[in-house]
């Protein structure tokens, strides 16, 4: 099993790094406006490279000066939605990463992060999207919210297993949302992802309700053969 | 031959610009923030131009081969606009970003108390983030601006080698080469510059802390300068060392104290994504 995020960046960083991190956490508890000046820094004081389970070395430095901040609800939520509108892709993927152990370790920041999830979900960054899509939007996006991150997952090309609290959140109304996306792509003789097949078979009558099945007979060849390949994804996969 | 282009708008210029500029030999740029021919209403509006300058243009250029770095300030003409003063209360954010290699383009346009506070204040951020500061000099009333930037520059304890003072010609290059700080010449069709006077100018002051750049932006000017400045010198009998410090050698140090610097080899690669979006058009 990796290590526990934290544990993997103290292993991680130089000893001039350390240092680094070890004042810019020290600052930015004495002064919370100081993180405006080094959650920006983190990267080239860092590193940037890939640490454990997705995470980046900056993310978990960035994570570190996040918790580090003495505020609470409102005004924990002010500052790092700041950090978020002037950061750039990197700073903004560590605000998302860093949502639910900012509200582990304070209640009252609640949902207040999550405008930050959504404008994740309007973009087109793949990055961000992943990134927003942890285990603080699976306890806060309402139902048919967390359905179209997921559905927006399968048109970008991100795999399922990265979307936090899919067992738990995959419903019916997924299921038939996923079933009438894999009928589009086989009317276009195009592929399916493979990952989606779980969540469809979960919940069965799915799949028939979809106009899938009858792909299998359309007169065009390219949406036969696209058809065939999907069901026996579908019945195959167990 | 590789080329440095210390100072160009390319925000303002076309995608066939960077493949001529590629072309021409043209490998890194800095884009100094500066004012849009027309005034900016808002802080708001900067910010979206700071958010451009560290991230789709530097993704633009990547596409042609060519590293892109800036420079962020508060430019003097805007600065004597109330409603931008708010900038300045944005700016450390900015400072600290990997892309910004100066703060800059500050200086003078009218002389202004407004214009005197703004470069105050930046010439203090710049020793706060320990940055070097590109200077611009007014065009009009340049000889007594550019002593009086001098002045200002001194007082405010930055090392004169942390500063590039710009837009430089026959009449005011002396004052500063006696300052310590680097000198920037900006080559243009019609104005400021040619190459021929550029070529001149460092017979007669030598290479060392010389700077030449295009400036081009939205005006009439030509991103090709510094190539054009490179064939000037070669042809007047500079050997292609000197060149090369002038070129490459001079930008790379100068800006290369904000310790950001970083030069890599990109090469152009048209596939790669900026938020998930490209200068690609729909069919190719």
């Amino acid at each position: 099993m990796a290590p526990p995020i934290p544990t993997a960046l103290d292993h991680h960083l130089t000893p001039e790094a350390r240092r680094w991190l070890t004042d810019a956490v020290a600052r930015v508890g004495d002064d919370p406006t100081a993180v405006r000046t080094v959650f920006p820094a983190v990267g080239r004081h860092c590193g940037r490279g890939p640490l454990v389970d997705g995470w980046t070395v900056a993310d978990a430095a960035r994570a570190r000066l996040l918790a580090a901040l003495p505020l609470r609800g409102a005004a924990l939520a002010e500052e790092i939605t700041a950090l978020h509108r002037y950061g750039d892709s990197a700073e903004q993927r560590a605000v998302l990463r860093s949502l639910a152990l900012l509200e582990d370790a304070d209640a009252s920041f609640a949902d207040l992060g999550v405008p930050l999830v959504r404008a994740a979900l309007r973009g087109n960054d793949t990055d961000l999207i992943e990134a927003a899509l942890g285990p603080y939007a699976a306890r806060h996006l309402d139902e048919d919210g967390y359905r179209h991150a997921v559905l927006k997952c399968v048109f970008c090309g991100i795999p399922l297993d990265r979307v936090a609290g899919l067992t738990e959140r995959a419903d019916r109304e997924l299921a038939r949302m996923l079933a009438d996306f894999a009928h589009e792509r086989v009317a276009a003789g195009r592929d399916v992802p493979s990952d989606i097949w779980p969540i469809v078979r979960a919940h069965p009558g799915a799949l028939e309700a979809s106009g899938l099945p009858a792909e299998a007979t359309s007169s065009s060849s390219d949406r036969r053969a696209a058809a065939a390949a999907a069901l026996a994804a579908f019945t195959g996969a167990e | 031959m590789r080329i440095f282009d210390p100072h160009i708008h390319m925000t303002s210029r076309t995608t066939d610009d960077y493949e001529a500029m590629y072309a021409a030999g043209v490998r890194a740029v800095v884009e100094p923030s500066f004012w849009l021919g027309q005034p900016r209403t808002s802080v708001d509006s900067f910010t979206d131009y700071f958010d451009a300058l560290l991230g789709w243009e530097p993704y633009r250029a990547a596409q042609f081969g060519i590293q892109h770095r800036c420079t962020i300030a508060l430019n003097p003409k805007e600065a004597n606009d109330p409603r931008c003063a708010g900038v300045l209360d944005v700016l450390p954010r900015y400072l600290a970003k990997d892309g910004v290699v100066a703060v800059g383009e500050i200086g003078y346009d009218s002389m202004t108390p407004e214009e005197d506070e703004a470069l105050a204040r930046q010439l203090e951020l710049a020793v706060e983030h320990d940055l070097p500061v590109l200077v611009h000099t007014p065009h009009r009333d340049k000889a007594v601006g550019t002593r009086r930037t001098l002045d200002v520059v001194r007082e405010s304890g930055i090392p004169p080698e942390h500063v590039l003072v710009d837009h430089l010609n026959e009449l005011t290059v002396s004052m500063v080469a006696d300052s310590g700080c680097w000198m920037g010449f900006s080559i243009y069709p019609h104005t400021k510059m040619s190459e021929d006077r550029m070529v001149r100018i460092l017979q007669e002051h030598g290479t060392e802390r010389m700077l030449v750049n295009s400036a081009a932006d939205w005006g009439r000017s030509d991103p090709l300068k510094t190539r054009k400045t490179a064939d000037a010198m070669l042809a007047a009998g500079f050997d292609a060392d000197t060149v090369d410090q002038v070129m490459w050698g001079n930008p790379v140090a100068f800006y290369g104290q904000s310790g950001r610097l970083d030069l890599e080899d990109v090469k152009p690669d048209e596939t790669a994504l900026f938020e998930g979006n490209s200068v690609k058009r729909g069919g190719e």
